[in-house]
Protein backbone atom coordinates (compact mmCIF):
# COMPACT_ATOMS: atom_id res chain seq x y z
CA UNK A 1 0.00 0.00 0.00
CA UNK A 2 1.66 4.02 -0.71
CA UNK A 3 0.60 6.56 0.63
CA UNK A 4 -2.25 8.64 -0.42
CA UNK A 5 -3.34 12.19 -0.56
CA UNK A 6 -5.99 14.40 -0.88
CA UNK A 7 -5.33 17.10 -3.56
CA UNK A 8 -8.78 18.72 -4.12
CA UNK A 9 -12.33 19.87 -2.52
CA UNK A 10 -15.07 20.90 -3.57
CA UNK A 11 -18.81 21.91 -1.62
CA UNK A 12 -21.65 24.35 -2.71
CA UNK A 13 -24.10 25.27 -0.13
CA UNK A 14 -26.35 22.96 1.49
CA UNK A 15 -30.09 23.14 1.79
CA UNK A 16 -33.26 22.84 0.24
CA UNK A 17 -32.14 23.00 -3.36
CA UNK A 18 -35.25 22.54 -5.18
CA UNK A 19 -34.15 24.03 -8.90
CA UNK A 20 -31.34 21.45 -8.76
CA UNK A 21 -30.97 17.70 -9.88
CA UNK A 22 -28.68 15.45 -8.04
CA UNK A 23 -27.00 14.88 -11.25
CA UNK A 24 -26.15 19.07 -10.92
CA UNK A 25 -25.39 18.33 -7.41
CA UNK A 26 -22.75 15.92 -8.52
CA UNK A 27 -21.73 17.51 -11.07
CA UNK A 28 -21.40 21.10 -9.10
CA UNK A 29 -18.92 19.66 -6.45
CA UNK A 30 -17.23 17.45 -8.79
CA UNK A 31 -16.31 20.39 -10.84
CA UNK A 32 -15.25 22.20 -7.75
CA UNK A 33 -13.05 19.73 -6.64
CA UNK A 34 -11.13 19.49 -10.05
CA UNK A 35 -10.63 23.13 -9.93
CA UNK A 36 -9.15 23.47 -6.55
CA UNK A 37 -6.82 20.67 -8.08
CA UNK A 38 -6.33 22.10 -10.79
CA UNK A 39 -7.37 19.06 -13.05
CA UNK A 40 -9.96 17.88 -15.71
CA UNK A 41 -10.37 14.23 -15.21
CA UNK A 42 -9.31 11.74 -12.62
CA UNK A 43 -9.11 7.97 -13.56
CA UNK A 44 -11.71 6.69 -11.34
CA UNK A 45 -14.65 7.67 -9.57
CA UNK A 46 -16.74 6.80 -6.48
CA UNK A 47 -19.89 7.80 -5.32
CA UNK A 48 -21.49 7.66 -2.07
CA UNK A 49 -24.94 7.59 -1.62
CA UNK A 50 -27.70 6.23 0.69
CA UNK A 51 -31.20 6.19 -1.65
CA UNK A 52 -31.09 8.11 -4.48
CA UNK A 53 -33.91 5.43 -5.62
CA UNK A 54 -36.45 6.27 -3.18
CA UNK A 55 -35.68 9.88 -2.99
CA UNK A 56 -35.32 10.75 -6.76
CA UNK A 57 -36.80 7.75 -8.49
CA UNK A 58 -32.82 7.65 -10.14
CA UNK A 59 -30.52 4.57 -9.65
CA UNK A 60 -27.14 4.10 -11.70
CA UNK A 61 -25.04 6.64 -10.20
CA UNK A 62 -21.93 4.88 -11.63
CA UNK A 63 -23.00 6.24 -14.60
CA UNK A 64 -25.23 9.76 -13.94
CA UNK A 65 -21.56 10.84 -11.96
CA UNK A 66 -18.98 10.44 -14.72
CA UNK A 67 -21.38 11.44 -17.45
CA UNK A 68 -22.28 14.68 -15.55
CA UNK A 69 -18.68 15.76 -14.39
CA UNK A 70 -18.06 15.35 -18.18
CA UNK A 71 -15.37 12.80 -17.66
CA UNK A 72 -16.75 9.43 -19.68
CA UNK A 73 -15.66 6.95 -20.41
CA UNK A 74 -13.79 6.97 -16.58
CA UNK A 75 -15.54 4.42 -14.58
CA UNK A 76 -17.57 5.37 -11.96
CA UNK A 77 -18.78 3.20 -8.58
CA UNK A 78 -21.97 3.62 -6.20
CA UNK A 79 -21.08 2.89 -3.13
CA UNK A 80 -24.06 2.44 -0.08
CA UNK A 81 -24.09 1.96 3.33
CA UNK A 82 -26.71 3.87 3.90
CA UNK A 83 -25.48 7.41 6.41
CA UNK A 84 -22.00 6.06 6.07
CA UNK A 85 -21.95 5.60 2.36
CA UNK A 86 -20.03 8.77 1.95
CA UNK A 87 -17.39 7.50 4.33
CA UNK A 88 -17.74 4.52 2.92
CA UNK A 89 -17.16 5.19 -0.51
CA UNK A 90 -13.68 7.69 0.91
CA UNK A 91 -12.39 4.31 1.50
CA UNK A 92 -12.88 3.11 -1.48
CA UNK A 93 -11.22 5.44 -2.96
CA UNK A 94 -8.35 5.69 -0.62
CA UNK A 95 -7.64 1.69 -1.51
CA UNK A 96 -7.92 2.38 -5.16
CA UNK A 97 -5.08 4.72 -4.82
CA UNK A 98 -3.32 2.87 -2.06
CA UNK A 99 -3.54 -0.54 -4.37
CA UNK A 100 -1.55 1.18 -7.46
CA UNK A 101 -4.74 0.32 -9.28
CA UNK A 102 -5.37 4.65 -10.01
CA UNK A 103 -3.43 7.39 -9.49
CA UNK A 104 -6.05 10.04 -9.72
CA UNK A 105 -9.21 9.21 -8.21
CA UNK A 106 -12.47 11.53 -7.24
CA UNK A 107 -15.03 10.55 -4.39
CA UNK A 108 -18.73 12.31 -4.69
CA UNK A 109 -20.93 11.79 -1.86
CA UNK A 110 -24.48 12.73 -2.88
CA UNK A 111 -28.17 12.73 -1.40
CA UNK A 112 -31.44 14.68 -2.82
CA UNK A 113 -34.15 14.71 -0.19
CA UNK A 114 -36.34 17.52 -0.68
CA UNK A 115 -37.71 15.76 -3.95
CA UNK A 116 -40.22 14.26 -1.33
CA UNK A 117 -42.34 14.84 1.26
CA UNK A 118 -41.19 14.29 4.99
CA UNK A 119 -43.11 11.12 5.59
CA UNK A 120 -41.70 9.79 2.54
CA UNK A 121 -38.45 10.93 3.53
CA UNK A 122 -38.59 9.27 6.90
CA UNK A 123 -39.93 6.28 5.03
CA UNK A 124 -36.42 6.02 3.25
CA UNK A 125 -34.28 7.22 6.14
CA UNK A 126 -35.60 3.98 8.22
CA UNK A 127 -34.78 1.71 5.64
CA UNK A 128 -31.00 1.60 7.13
CA UNK A 129 -32.78 0.08 9.77
CA UNK A 130 -33.97 -3.54 9.99
CA UNK A 131 -37.08 -3.76 8.21
CA UNK A 132 -38.91 -6.69 9.70
CA UNK A 133 -38.14 -6.42 13.45
CA UNK A 134 -38.18 -2.28 13.51
CA UNK A 135 -39.24 -0.75 11.11
CA UNK A 136 -42.56 -3.29 10.47
CA UNK A 137 -43.41 -1.66 14.13
CA UNK A 138 -43.32 1.67 13.15
CA UNK A 139 -39.85 2.91 14.47
CA UNK A 140 -38.06 6.29 12.99
CA UNK A 141 -34.22 7.38 13.38
CA UNK A 142 -35.09 9.42 15.54
CA UNK A 143 -37.24 7.01 17.72
CA UNK A 144 -33.96 4.58 17.47
CA UNK A 145 -31.17 7.38 18.46
CA UNK A 146 -34.08 8.55 21.49
CA UNK A 147 -34.05 4.78 22.77
CA UNK A 148 -30.59 5.36 22.92
CA UNK A 149 -30.70 8.69 24.78
CA UNK A 150 -32.90 7.39 27.20
CA UNK A 151 -30.96 4.69 27.47
CA UNK A 152 -27.59 6.92 28.31
CA UNK A 153 -29.75 9.41 30.35
CA UNK A 154 -30.67 6.29 33.07
CA UNK A 155 -27.39 4.64 32.85
CA UNK A 156 -25.23 8.00 33.40
CA UNK A 157 -27.24 10.84 34.27
CA UNK A 158 -26.95 12.19 30.95
CA UNK A 159 -28.96 15.17 31.26
CA UNK A 160 -31.45 17.20 28.57
CA UNK A 161 -29.54 19.88 28.92
CA UNK A 162 -26.24 17.97 28.19
CA UNK A 163 -27.90 17.07 25.09
CA UNK A 164 -29.27 20.28 24.62
CA UNK A 165 -25.67 21.88 24.44
CA UNK A 166 -24.51 19.94 21.53
CA UNK A 167 -26.85 21.59 19.61
CA UNK A 168 -26.25 25.09 20.82
CA UNK A 169 -22.31 24.21 20.19
CA UNK A 170 -22.63 22.58 16.51
CA UNK A 171 -24.78 26.08 15.52
CA UNK A 172 -22.40 28.37 16.92
CA UNK A 173 -19.68 27.18 14.15
CA UNK A 174 -22.37 26.58 11.62
CA UNK A 175 -23.29 30.23 11.87
CA UNK A 176 -20.29 30.65 10.93
CA UNK A 177 -19.59 28.36 7.93
CA UNK A 178 -21.25 29.90 4.51
CA UNK A 179 -22.01 26.50 3.27
CA UNK A 180 -23.98 25.14 6.50
CA UNK A 181 -27.61 25.71 5.88
CA UNK A 182 -28.63 26.49 9.31
CA UNK A 183 -26.38 29.30 9.85
CA UNK A 184 -27.98 30.54 12.60
CA UNK A 185 -27.67 30.37 16.91
CA UNK A 186 -30.10 28.17 18.96
CA UNK A 187 -30.42 28.33 22.61
CA UNK A 188 -30.48 25.25 25.15
CA UNK A 189 -34.18 26.30 25.62
CA UNK A 190 -35.14 26.53 21.78
CA UNK A 191 -33.91 23.20 21.64
CA UNK A 192 -35.76 22.10 24.39
CA UNK A 193 -38.72 23.51 24.02
CA UNK A 194 -38.88 22.97 20.11
CA UNK A 195 -41.61 20.10 19.02
CA UNK A 196 -41.10 16.94 20.52
CA UNK A 197 -40.06 14.34 17.52
CA UNK A 198 -39.08 11.26 19.56
CA UNK A 199 -39.15 11.79 23.49
CA UNK A 200 -36.32 12.65 24.56
CA UNK A 201 -35.44 14.24 21.23
CA UNK A 202 -37.09 17.68 19.60
CA UNK A 203 -36.57 18.44 16.08
CA UNK A 204 -33.38 20.81 17.28
CA UNK A 205 -31.81 17.96 18.17
CA UNK A 206 -32.39 16.20 15.08
CA UNK A 207 -29.80 16.83 11.96
CA UNK A 208 -32.07 18.50 8.75
CA UNK A 209 -33.39 16.85 5.79
CA UNK A 210 -30.90 18.66 3.13
CA UNK A 211 -29.73 18.61 -0.59
CA UNK A 212 -26.36 18.55 -0.83
CA UNK A 213 -23.11 16.76 -2.63
CA UNK A 214 -19.27 16.82 -1.60
CA UNK A 215 -16.19 15.64 -3.82
CA UNK A 216 -12.54 15.13 -2.65
CA UNK A 217 -9.87 14.02 -5.19
CA UNK A 218 -7.09 11.84 -4.33
CA UNK A 219 -3.51 10.90 -5.49
CA UNK A 220 -0.66 9.32 -4.71
CA UNK A 221 1.07 11.05 -2.01
CA UNK A 222 4.53 11.39 -3.75
CA UNK A 223 2.37 12.60 -6.67
CA UNK A 224 0.87 15.81 -4.28
CA UNK A 225 3.73 18.27 -4.69
CA UNK A 226 3.62 18.05 -9.08
CA UNK A 227 -0.17 18.32 -8.91
CA UNK A 228 -0.96 21.00 -6.64
CA UNK A 229 0.88 23.69 -4.67
CA UNK A 230 -1.58 23.32 -1.63
CA UNK A 231 -0.81 21.89 0.87
CA UNK A 232 -0.47 18.75 1.13
CA UNK A 233 -2.65 16.63 3.70
CA UNK A 234 -2.16 13.17 3.50
CA UNK A 235 -4.81 9.94 4.71
CA UNK A 236 -3.09 8.48 7.18
CA UNK A 237 -5.61 6.43 8.45
CA UNK A 238 -8.98 4.29 7.48
CA UNK A 239 -10.82 2.19 9.46
CA UNK A 240 -13.86 0.52 9.06
CA UNK A 241 -16.32 -1.99 11.22
CA UNK A 242 -19.95 -3.22 11.20
CA UNK A 243 -22.82 -4.11 14.13
CA UNK A 244 -25.82 -5.93 14.37
CA UNK A 245 -28.72 -4.09 12.08
CA UNK A 246 -30.91 -4.35 15.23
CA UNK A 247 -30.60 -1.59 17.72
CA UNK A 248 -32.25 -4.38 20.08
CA UNK A 249 -29.43 -7.11 19.51
CA UNK A 250 -26.47 -5.13 20.64
CA UNK A 251 -24.77 -5.63 23.99
CA UNK A 252 -25.23 -2.20 24.91
CA UNK A 253 -27.90 0.21 23.99
CA UNK A 254 -26.29 3.29 24.29
CA UNK A 255 -22.26 2.32 23.27
CA UNK A 256 -21.30 2.34 19.90
CA UNK A 257 -18.88 -0.75 19.37
CA UNK A 258 -18.76 -0.14 15.34
CA UNK A 259 -17.24 3.19 16.15
CA UNK A 260 -14.85 2.56 18.70
CA UNK A 261 -13.57 -0.47 16.42
CA UNK A 262 -13.30 1.78 12.99
CA UNK A 263 -11.50 4.51 15.10
CA UNK A 264 -9.00 1.99 16.49
CA UNK A 265 -8.42 0.36 13.08
CA UNK A 266 -7.74 3.88 11.53
CA UNK A 267 -5.12 4.93 14.68
CA UNK A 268 -3.35 2.27 14.29
CA UNK A 269 -2.65 2.61 10.53
CA UNK A 270 -1.78 6.07 11.22
CA UNK A 271 0.65 5.15 14.32
CA UNK A 272 -1.29 7.75 16.41
CA UNK A 273 -3.18 7.80 19.56
CA UNK A 274 -6.59 9.09 20.11
CA UNK A 275 -4.75 11.83 22.18
CA UNK A 276 -2.76 13.19 19.32
CA UNK A 277 -5.91 13.93 17.17
CA UNK A 278 -5.74 17.69 16.83
CA UNK A 279 -9.96 18.00 16.05
CA UNK A 280 -12.97 15.90 14.82
CA UNK A 281 -15.42 15.87 12.33
CA UNK A 282 -17.85 13.25 14.03
CA UNK A 283 -21.69 12.06 12.81
CA UNK A 284 -24.32 13.89 15.24
CA UNK A 285 -27.26 12.71 13.29
CA UNK A 286 -29.00 13.62 16.89
CA UNK A 287 -27.18 14.96 19.73
CA UNK A 288 -27.06 12.02 21.31
CA UNK A 289 -25.10 10.63 18.89
CA UNK A 290 -22.08 13.15 18.97
CA UNK A 291 -22.16 12.36 22.74
CA UNK A 292 -21.80 8.62 22.36
CA UNK A 293 -19.21 8.81 19.41
CA UNK A 294 -16.75 11.21 21.45
CA UNK A 295 -17.14 8.31 23.92
CA UNK A 296 -16.38 5.60 21.38
CA UNK A 297 -13.43 7.26 20.02
CA UNK A 298 -11.92 7.08 23.73
CA UNK A 299 -11.57 11.00 23.80
CA UNK A 300 -13.63 11.33 26.89
CA UNK A 301 -14.41 8.35 29.40
CA UNK A 302 -17.78 6.61 28.76
CA UNK A 303 -20.63 8.59 30.51
CA UNK A 304 -18.69 11.22 30.46
CA UNK A 305 -19.94 12.74 26.77
CA UNK A 306 -22.51 15.09 28.30
CA UNK A 307 -20.60 16.76 31.06
CA UNK A 308 -17.32 17.25 28.67
CA UNK A 309 -19.96 18.44 26.52
CA UNK A 310 -21.11 20.84 28.33
CA UNK A 311 -17.41 22.13 29.96
CA UNK A 312 -16.60 22.44 26.88
CA UNK A 313 -14.37 20.23 25.55
CA UNK A 314 -15.68 19.61 22.26
CA UNK A 315 -15.74 23.57 21.21
CA UNK A 316 -13.58 25.12 18.97
CA UNK A 317 -11.21 26.11 21.30
CA UNK A 318 -11.77 22.72 23.70
CA UNK A 319 -9.41 20.30 24.47
CA UNK A 320 -11.20 17.93 21.87
CA UNK A 321 -12.66 20.07 19.46
CA UNK A 322 -15.74 18.41 17.61
CA UNK A 323 -17.55 19.47 14.68
CA UNK A 324 -16.01 22.92 13.89
CA UNK A 325 -18.27 22.75 10.45
CA UNK A 326 -21.67 22.80 12.17
CA UNK A 327 -21.59 19.08 12.20
CA UNK A 328 -24.71 17.37 10.38
CA UNK A 329 -26.70 19.57 13.19
CA UNK A 330 -26.19 22.74 11.64
CA UNK A 331 -24.26 22.15 8.21
CA UNK A 332 -27.03 19.62 7.57
CA UNK A 333 -27.64 15.95 6.48
CA UNK A 334 -27.45 14.89 3.30
CA UNK A 335 -27.02 11.78 4.54
CA UNK A 336 -24.71 10.29 1.33
CA UNK A 337 -22.86 13.18 1.09
CA UNK A 338 -21.89 13.89 4.57
CA UNK A 339 -19.19 11.54 5.02
CA UNK A 340 -17.25 13.26 2.13
CA UNK A 341 -17.81 16.74 3.35
CA UNK A 342 -16.58 15.57 6.61
CA UNK A 343 -13.09 14.82 4.35
CA UNK A 344 -13.80 18.78 2.89
CA UNK A 345 -13.63 20.12 6.05
CA UNK A 346 -10.80 18.17 7.78
CA UNK A 347 -8.57 19.52 4.62
CA UNK A 348 -10.18 23.34 5.02
CA UNK A 349 -9.11 22.77 8.82
CA UNK A 350 -5.55 21.67 7.96
CA UNK A 351 -5.18 23.90 5.11
CA UNK A 352 -6.16 26.66 7.58
CA UNK A 353 -8.85 27.96 5.32
CA UNK A 354 -11.55 27.50 7.13
CA UNK A 355 -13.66 31.19 8.56
CA UNK A 356 -12.10 32.99 11.31
CA UNK A 357 -14.13 31.61 14.36
CA UNK A 358 -14.16 28.06 13.44
CA UNK A 359 -10.26 27.62 12.54
CA UNK A 360 -8.82 25.26 14.97
CA UNK A 361 -5.66 26.57 16.48
CA UNK A 362 -3.09 23.98 15.20
CA UNK A 363 -5.08 21.64 13.38
CA UNK A 364 -2.85 19.44 11.85
CA UNK A 365 -4.18 16.03 12.48
CA UNK A 366 -8.03 15.61 12.13
CA UNK A 367 -10.28 12.68 12.54
CA UNK A 368 -13.29 12.07 10.64
CA UNK A 369 -16.46 9.68 11.72
CA UNK A 370 -19.19 8.90 9.51
CA UNK A 371 -22.29 6.00 10.84
CA UNK A 372 -24.65 4.21 9.01
CA UNK A 373 -28.29 3.75 10.79
CA UNK A 374 -28.23 3.25 14.48
CA UNK A 375 -24.54 2.53 14.55
CA UNK A 376 -24.82 -0.41 12.52
CA UNK A 377 -21.49 0.38 10.25
CA UNK A 378 -19.18 3.22 10.78
CA UNK A 379 -16.09 4.45 9.35
CA UNK A 380 -13.27 6.40 10.67
CA UNK A 381 -10.53 8.27 8.62
CA UNK A 382 -7.77 10.33 9.65
CA UNK A 383 -5.88 13.17 7.87
CA UNK A 384 -2.17 14.78 8.57
CA UNK A 385 -1.06 17.81 7.05
CA UNK A 386 2.61 17.40 5.82
CA UNK B 1 -45.85 -4.65 3.36
CA UNK B 2 -45.61 -6.72 0.03
CA UNK B 3 -48.29 -9.91 0.77
CA UNK B 4 -44.94 -12.68 0.42
CA UNK B 5 -43.37 -10.19 3.03
CA UNK B 6 -46.14 -10.38 4.91
CA UNK B 7 -46.65 -14.22 5.04
CA UNK B 8 -42.81 -14.67 5.65
CA UNK B 9 -42.85 -13.16 8.82
CA UNK B 10 -46.12 -14.70 10.49
CA UNK B 11 -44.07 -17.26 12.61
CA UNK B 12 -42.25 -15.47 14.39
CA UNK B 13 -44.67 -12.50 14.41
CA UNK B 14 -47.96 -14.75 15.27
CA UNK B 15 -46.01 -17.53 17.10
CA UNK B 16 -42.98 -16.06 18.89
CA UNK B 17 -41.09 -18.74 16.97
CA UNK B 18 -37.08 -18.94 18.09
CA UNK B 19 -33.92 -20.77 17.38
CA UNK B 20 -31.49 -22.30 20.32
CA UNK B 21 -28.22 -23.18 18.97
CA UNK B 22 -27.18 -26.33 20.10
CA UNK B 23 -23.95 -25.85 20.30
CA UNK B 24 -23.59 -23.06 22.56
CA UNK B 25 -27.45 -22.48 23.65
CA UNK B 26 -27.57 -18.90 22.63
CA UNK B 27 -31.68 -18.01 21.72
CA UNK B 28 -32.02 -16.68 18.07
CA UNK B 29 -35.17 -14.09 17.63
CA UNK B 30 -35.54 -14.52 14.70
CA UNK B 31 -34.45 -17.61 13.61
CA UNK B 32 -30.67 -17.25 11.75
CA UNK B 33 -28.33 -19.71 9.67
CA UNK B 34 -25.70 -19.40 11.43
CA UNK B 35 -25.11 -18.65 15.70
CA UNK B 36 -23.51 -14.99 15.75
CA UNK B 37 -21.49 -16.43 19.35
CA UNK B 38 -20.05 -19.45 17.85
CA UNK B 39 -20.78 -19.65 14.69
CA UNK B 40 -22.78 -23.18 15.29
CA UNK B 41 -25.09 -24.11 12.28
CA UNK B 42 -27.59 -26.45 14.03
CA UNK B 43 -30.50 -25.38 16.30
CA UNK B 44 -33.79 -26.58 18.17
CA UNK B 45 -36.67 -24.86 17.35
CA UNK B 46 -38.18 -22.84 20.64
CA UNK B 47 -39.81 -20.06 21.29
CA UNK B 48 -39.23 -16.62 23.13
CA UNK B 49 -40.75 -15.71 26.09
CA UNK B 50 -44.28 -13.60 26.05
CA UNK B 51 -43.61 -11.45 29.26
CA UNK B 52 -40.58 -8.98 29.82
CA UNK B 53 -39.13 -5.25 31.38
CA UNK B 54 -38.92 -2.75 28.99
CA UNK B 55 -35.00 -1.60 29.47
CA UNK B 56 -35.50 1.78 26.90
CA UNK B 57 -38.76 3.60 25.27
CA UNK B 58 -39.56 6.24 23.07
CA UNK B 59 -42.78 8.00 22.18
CA UNK B 60 -43.03 8.62 17.91
CA UNK B 61 -44.69 11.60 17.40
CA UNK B 62 -43.48 12.08 13.88
CA UNK B 63 -44.50 9.03 11.93
CA UNK B 64 -43.17 7.45 8.89
CA UNK B 65 -45.61 6.84 5.74
CA UNK B 66 -47.75 3.54 6.92
CA UNK B 67 -48.04 5.07 10.61
CA UNK B 68 -49.07 8.67 10.54
CA UNK B 69 -52.78 7.80 12.12
CA UNK B 70 -51.42 6.45 14.93
CA UNK B 71 -49.00 8.71 15.83
CA UNK B 72 -48.31 9.39 18.86
CA UNK B 73 -47.62 5.67 19.96
CA UNK B 74 -44.75 4.24 22.09
CA UNK B 75 -42.17 2.40 21.53
CA UNK B 76 -39.81 -0.19 23.44
CA UNK B 77 -36.88 -2.34 23.85
CA UNK B 78 -38.02 -5.23 25.90
CA UNK B 79 -35.99 -8.04 27.59
CA UNK B 80 -38.08 -10.89 27.00
CA UNK B 81 -35.32 -13.34 28.89
CA UNK B 82 -32.87 -15.62 27.59
CA UNK B 83 -30.78 -13.15 26.50
CA UNK B 84 -33.42 -12.17 23.80
CA UNK B 85 -34.30 -8.46 23.15
CA UNK B 86 -36.59 -7.02 21.23
CA UNK B 87 -38.66 -3.67 19.45
CA UNK B 88 -42.36 -3.68 19.59
CA UNK B 89 -45.03 -1.15 20.24
CA UNK B 90 -45.68 -0.46 23.62
CA UNK B 91 -50.16 -0.03 23.56
CA UNK B 92 -52.32 0.34 26.53
CA UNK B 93 -50.16 2.96 28.04
CA UNK B 94 -49.78 6.70 28.51
CA UNK B 95 -46.65 8.34 27.26
CA UNK B 96 -45.70 9.63 31.12
CA UNK B 97 -46.34 6.11 32.64
CA UNK B 98 -43.73 4.87 30.57
CA UNK B 99 -40.31 3.83 32.62
CA UNK B 100 -36.89 1.60 32.06
CA UNK B 101 -37.52 -1.16 33.82
CA UNK B 102 -41.26 -1.44 33.58
CA UNK B 103 -42.54 -4.85 33.50
CA UNK B 104 -44.76 -5.82 29.81
CA UNK B 105 -46.17 -8.71 27.87
CA UNK B 106 -46.27 -9.75 24.99
CA UNK B 107 -49.60 -9.28 23.08
CA UNK B 108 -51.22 -10.36 19.45
CA UNK B 109 -52.03 -6.84 17.70
CA UNK B 110 -52.84 -5.33 14.52
CA UNK B 111 -49.58 -3.35 13.97
CA UNK B 112 -49.83 -1.43 10.17
CA UNK B 113 -53.13 -1.54 8.04
CA UNK B 114 -53.39 -0.65 4.39
CA UNK B 115 -50.30 0.12 3.37
CA UNK B 116 -49.51 0.75 -0.47
CA UNK B 117 -50.99 -3.39 -0.71
CA UNK B 118 -53.85 -3.24 1.31
CA UNK B 119 -52.27 -5.98 3.54
CA UNK B 120 -53.05 -5.67 7.11
CA UNK B 121 -50.09 -6.91 9.10
CA UNK B 122 -50.91 -8.61 12.82
CA UNK B 123 -47.80 -9.30 15.40
CA UNK B 124 -46.83 -8.42 19.01
CA UNK B 125 -47.10 -5.32 21.01
CA UNK B 126 -46.24 -4.79 24.31
CA UNK B 127 -48.44 -4.01 27.37
CA UNK B 128 -48.23 -2.68 30.94
CA UNK B 129 -48.47 -5.53 33.62
CA UNK B 130 -50.14 -3.43 36.59
ZN1 LIG C 1 -23.98 -20.72 19.31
Amino acid sequence: MRDVAVIGIGMNKWGEVWEKSISDLIAESALLALDDAGLDKVDAMYIGCMSSGLFTDQEHLGSIGPDYAGICPTPGTRVESACASGGAAIRSGFLHVASGASDIVMVVGVEKMTDVDGAKATFALATAADQEYEVFHGVTFPGLYAMMANHHMNKYCTTRDQLAQVAVKNHKNGKLNPLAQFQMDVTLDQVKNAVMVSDPLTILDCSPITDGAAAVILCPADKAKSISKKRVVKVKGSGHASDTIQLAQRKDLSYLKSTEIAAKKALEMAGRKIGDINFAEVHDCFTIAEIMVVEALGAVEVGKGGPATMDGVTAVDGKFPVNASGGLKSKGHPVGATGVAQIVELVKQIRGTAEKGRQVKNANIGLAQNMGGSGASSVVHILEGE
Amino acid sequence: MSSPRNWRGMPQRYRLEAAKCKKCGKVLFPPRLVCPECHGREFEPTHIGNTGKVETFTVIRVAPSGFTDQAPYAVAIVNVGDGVRILCQVADVEPEELAIGMPVKLEFRKVQSDGESGVISYGYKAVPVF
